[in-house]
């Protein structure tokens, strides 16, 4: 038994109509119109802020629109709340998953449905249920496993089967890729294309180019909150997409291999604990060269953060020592080793690396507010603060409308710029960024990479901590990757494939897939 | 780009100013709103409501000795005021202002009693310094606490102030107390007169009103200066703020807490130097008046700045004169006056929730603007 009662009255064709929402002083969604049908796959496309979510928000019901229509196979619609969508045959997977780790998949199947004999549960049913679900649409799901046990691809399956379980026609998966590694995004893609094959239809927000190129039948983008243009995945190039989303042409980078320098930052033997009380790091070695960039690449929870902390100095290691240029700084504070000469780009830009009711200003002295051309005494010289922050706001092209503007009016690329601007302005020695692209538009990811080849050629050894594979890819000279708080391996520029590195994110070393490829 | 938002984006400074003027108008707003119910449960009490704030306004406004009263109700609020902004600033809560003015109080009493003998130019500012120490002290503590084992500070704070009050019952009653009691077998828990070289001079004859009022508003604009123009003061803001972003920054984030409650305590133990030194010129019970508590409010209703801080805390030393007098007048039970006071604290604080959603709007306008700018 493949075809489940529930999936007989499948919806043929979903449409969105000159959708309007406004939100406070943003017009998020400017009469946008989409359709998707049964049996394909929409790629909406988009950069941060372009309204993608907003969009599907209004279709799963989270929030109504101001303005235009839904329709479910011609029928208009009004969704007052997620589960008028659900029942109109509507699913979403969110980015952030919505599961009880302590319960078991079953359990979070059935949470929030009514038991086929209340008020007793019925989990039997809905176990054989999953499994029959689990087989028609190849994912793997243990009914009786705990969701801690289980892996963020299995998880994601879960939130799959939850939709299905649910009778959803139409699935939308925001940003399904961003939490998996290459080979967990090829399992999903398989499952998306099985999908299809049975007749849903499903919408899948990203901004990912290759991704959307790879597994989409329309591709649909947004700007600003309004569409752009809809194309046919065939025949549509990366350049043509990039050009949709930004509103120019954006060139990639190429950048030159430089002769490296000596050693400038040295871990060896780093041990750490990691927030939940398991060693987060189990002996960390690496060496950066000056000139040369370093990126760290991993599945998101493999110590990539905790290594991050422990170069910063907010976490205390166990185990292992730091050398920067020959001068330990295991045990030096976070100024001392900003003294020293090492910058750092925090991963979480709004809660680590900057204040958002602090002005621009405020947030570019943020650490340096204390040097003594800055200061009088316990005096801020703010003439002088000022005239830096005018330099620096057009030496680092960021857009703010002056110096005093809180940050929380700036966008997300702009604060960075600014990040950017405050660490890289002392001139490091050394510079570690954790994800420092992250929820950055192109444009702001363009000018922070071009801004990284940069330093890099001034001298700069730069670990770059990063979960895009593709950034990871283009700006190192060496590729680090990260298992279970350890670096399984290291590869030069060009050395290994997509497909080398992301095994090796699942743990399984280099020497090993080149062994089993040549026997 | 989207028709919409034109108008807003070309009008802004228009924007900005209705901004400010609204923000600045809330509060009054929000005491508007409540003297409205207030007049609602007068009106139950049958009491005509005109006649009840009528004497509120004539309690103060009409005799130089209501004003100068409001004055002097106001300096200790203020003092109490801007530590609670201090704390604030670093995201502290300090409910330990009364415990804090006793200390202060107890300080002043002590110090100017020990060294009675000491020329006043001396003793007088010495006085002083005691009391803030003294009171600073009382805030160190929580601060400690809070720093170091991660202790509640406002459990903690409330906590001390039962202390602080039975230690000055002690002491009122034991080493401090007034020899002449004694000797008159009245044994009334106060203490001895201080040193008349201590006193603050008052500035109008025949009121109250004492150069505590011209010392607290200096203090106010320092303590301005200290938050905004210095090194220590922008880290005591950015530890408020984001305590992440400023560990990252290398600011030792709980030693700034701690420093916040300290300075904290420091102000309200001012605020019972002046109480001592300029109106009762002793230590006696009740030398707090609730003026530990008030002041929280007064702090919020001045928008947590010590700028603001003045008229606000003259505006609720109004507010205390006139009730007291309008009690008076119109023979309404004294529990009306908190309740109408109560209210005061309620509206005032949901309408720094609207100014908050009112200011997040703007934001977001102001934002969109930008882009605008941008394309």
């Amino acid at each position: 038994m493949t075809t489940p009662a529930n999936l007989q009255k499948r919806i043929q064709r979903v449409e969105m109509c000159d959708i309007v929402k406004r939100f406070p002083g943003v017009l998020a969604n400017n009469k946008v119109c989409i359709e998707v049908n049964a049996g394909e796959v929409l790629a909406l496309l988009g950069e941060n802020g372009a309204g993608k979510s907003t969009l599907m928000r209004q279709l799963y019901g989270l929030y109504r629109p101001d303005g235009g229509q839904i329709l479910i196979d011609g029928q208009p619609q009004v969704f007052h709340s997620p589960a008028d969508a659900i029942a109109a045959g509507i699913g979403m997977i969110h980015q952030h998953f919505m599961l009880v780790p302590t319960l078991t998949v079953a359990q979070n199947v059935a949470l929030g449905l009514k038991s086929s004999r209340e008020p007793q549960l019925d989990l039997e049913r809905v176990s054989k249920r999953i499994q029959e679900l689990a087989q028609a649409y190849g994912l793997k799901v243990d009914p009786e496993a705990y969701v801690w046990q289980l892996s963020v691809g299995e998880q994601q399956r879960v939130e799959i089967i939850k939709a299905l379980y649910r009778g959803a026609s139409i699935i939308i998966l925001d940003e399904p890729t961003a939490v998996l590694t290459p080979q967990e995004v090829n399992d999903l893609f398989v499952t998306l294309k099985r999908m299809t094959q049975e007749g849903h239809g499903l919408v899948f927000i990203s901004h990912k180019l290759h991704e959307v190129m790879a597994i989409s039948d329309r591709i649909a983008v947004l700007r600003d909150g309004q569409m752009i243009g809809s194309r046919p995945a065939k025949g549509v190039t990366r350049d043509d997409l990039v050009k949709m989303m930004v509103g120019r042409e954006v060139k990639p980078l190429a950048p030159q291999p430089l002769q490296t320098g000596p050693v400038c930052l040295g871990i060896s033997g780093l041990r750490a604990m990691g927030d939940r009380g398991t060693e987060a790091l189990r002996g960390v070695d690496l060496e950066i060269h000056a000139s040369e960039i370093v990126g760290v690449a991993g599945v998101s929870g493999n110590g990539q953060r905790e290594l991050a902390q422990c170069l910063a100095g907010l976490r205390k290691n166990t185990a292992g020592t730091i050398q920067l240029n020959g001068q330990d700084i295991t045990q030096a504070s976070l100024l001392e080793r900003m003294a020293a000469g090492q910058s750092y780009i925090p991963e979480e830009r709004m809660r680590d690396g900057a204040i958002r009711e602090f002005s621009v200003q405020e947030n570019l002295f943020l650490r340096d507010h204390a040097a003594p051309q800055y200061t009088n005494g316990i005096f801020l010289n703010f003439a002088r603060m000022a005239a830096r922050t005018r330099e620096v706001i057009q030496q680092y092209s960021i857009k703010a409308p002056g110096g005093d503007t809180p940050i929380k009016n700036l966008s997300g690329g702009n604060i960075q710029k600014l990040i950017m601007a405050r660490e890289l302005s002392r001139q490091p020695k050394a510079l570690i960024a954790a994800q420092p692209t992250r929820g950055v538009d192109i444009g702001a990811t363009e000018y922070i990479h071009q801004r990284l080849l940069e330093q890099r050629a001034n001298g700069t050894a730069i670990l770059l901590i990063s979960e895009d594979l593709d950034e990871i890819r283009t700006l190192s000279d060496r590729i680090a990757v990260m298992y279970e708080g350890q670096i399984i391996g290291i590869v030069a520029r060009g050395e290994a494939t997509v497909e080398q590195i992301g095994l090796m994110m699942a743990g399984i070393p280099l020497q090993e897939t080149r062994a089993k490829a040549s026997a | 780009m989207p028709p919409e938002s034109h108008p807003r984006s070309q009008k802004s400074w228009l924007d900005d100013w209705k901004d400010l003027a609204f923000r600045a108008a809330l509060p009054f707003l929000a005491m508007l709103a409540a003297l409205l119910i207030g007049a609602i449960v007068l009106a139950f009490l049958k009491v005509n409501p005109l006649t009840a704030y009528a004497a509120i306004v004539t309690g103060v406004f009409g005799s130089m000795s209501g004003f100068t009263q409001s004055l002097v109700k106001a300096t200790p609020l203020l003092l109490v005021g801007l530590g609670i902004c201090i704390a604030f600033r670093a995201s502290m809560i300090n409910i330990g202002a009364e415990g804090q003015i006793i200390l202060g109080a107890l300080g002043a009493t002590a110090w100017s009693l020990a060294f009675r003998n000491w020329p006043g130019w001396i003793l007088l500012p010495t006085t002083l310094i005691a009391s803030f120490i003294a009171g600073a002290a009382w805030g160190f503590v929580p601060g400690f606490l809070k720093a170091r084992f991660r202790v509640n500070e406002i459990l903690s704070t409330v906590m001390m102030n039962a202390i602080a009050l039975q230690l000055m019952n002690l002491l009122i009653r034991g080493p401090l107390i007034d020899q002449a009691g004694v000797t008159a077998g009245t044994y009334l828990a106060q203490s001895e007169k201080l040193p008349e070289s201590v006193w603050l001079t008052r500035l109008i004859p025949q009121t109250l009103l004492h150069t505590g009022a011209i010392l607290a508003v200096i203090l106010a604009v320092v303590v301005y200066i200290f938050l905004w123009r210095t090194t220590i003061g922008f880290r005591i803001r950015a530890v408020g703020l984001n305590p992440d972003a400023s560990r990252y920054a290398g600011v030792n984030v709980p030693a700034y807490q701690a420093l916040s409650l300290t300075l904290a305590g420091g102000f309200a133990g001012l605020a019972g130097a002046v109480e001592v030194m300029g109106v009762h010129h002793r230590l006696l019970e009740g030398i707090t008046s609730g003026y530990g508590f008030s002041g929280i409010v007064a702090a919020l209703f001045g928008g947590l700045h010590p700028l603001g801080l003045i008229p606000a805390s003259w505006l609720f030393g109004s507010l205390l004169v006139g009730a007291d007098k309008m009690q008076r007048a119109v023979q309404v039970p004294s529990a009306l006056i908190d309740t109408l006071l109560g209210l005061v604290v309620l509206f005032v604080v949901g309408s720094a929730y609207i100014s908050q959603r009112w200011a997040a709007r703007r934001a977001i306008a102001v934002s969109k603007a930008g882009k605008e700018a941008e394309a």
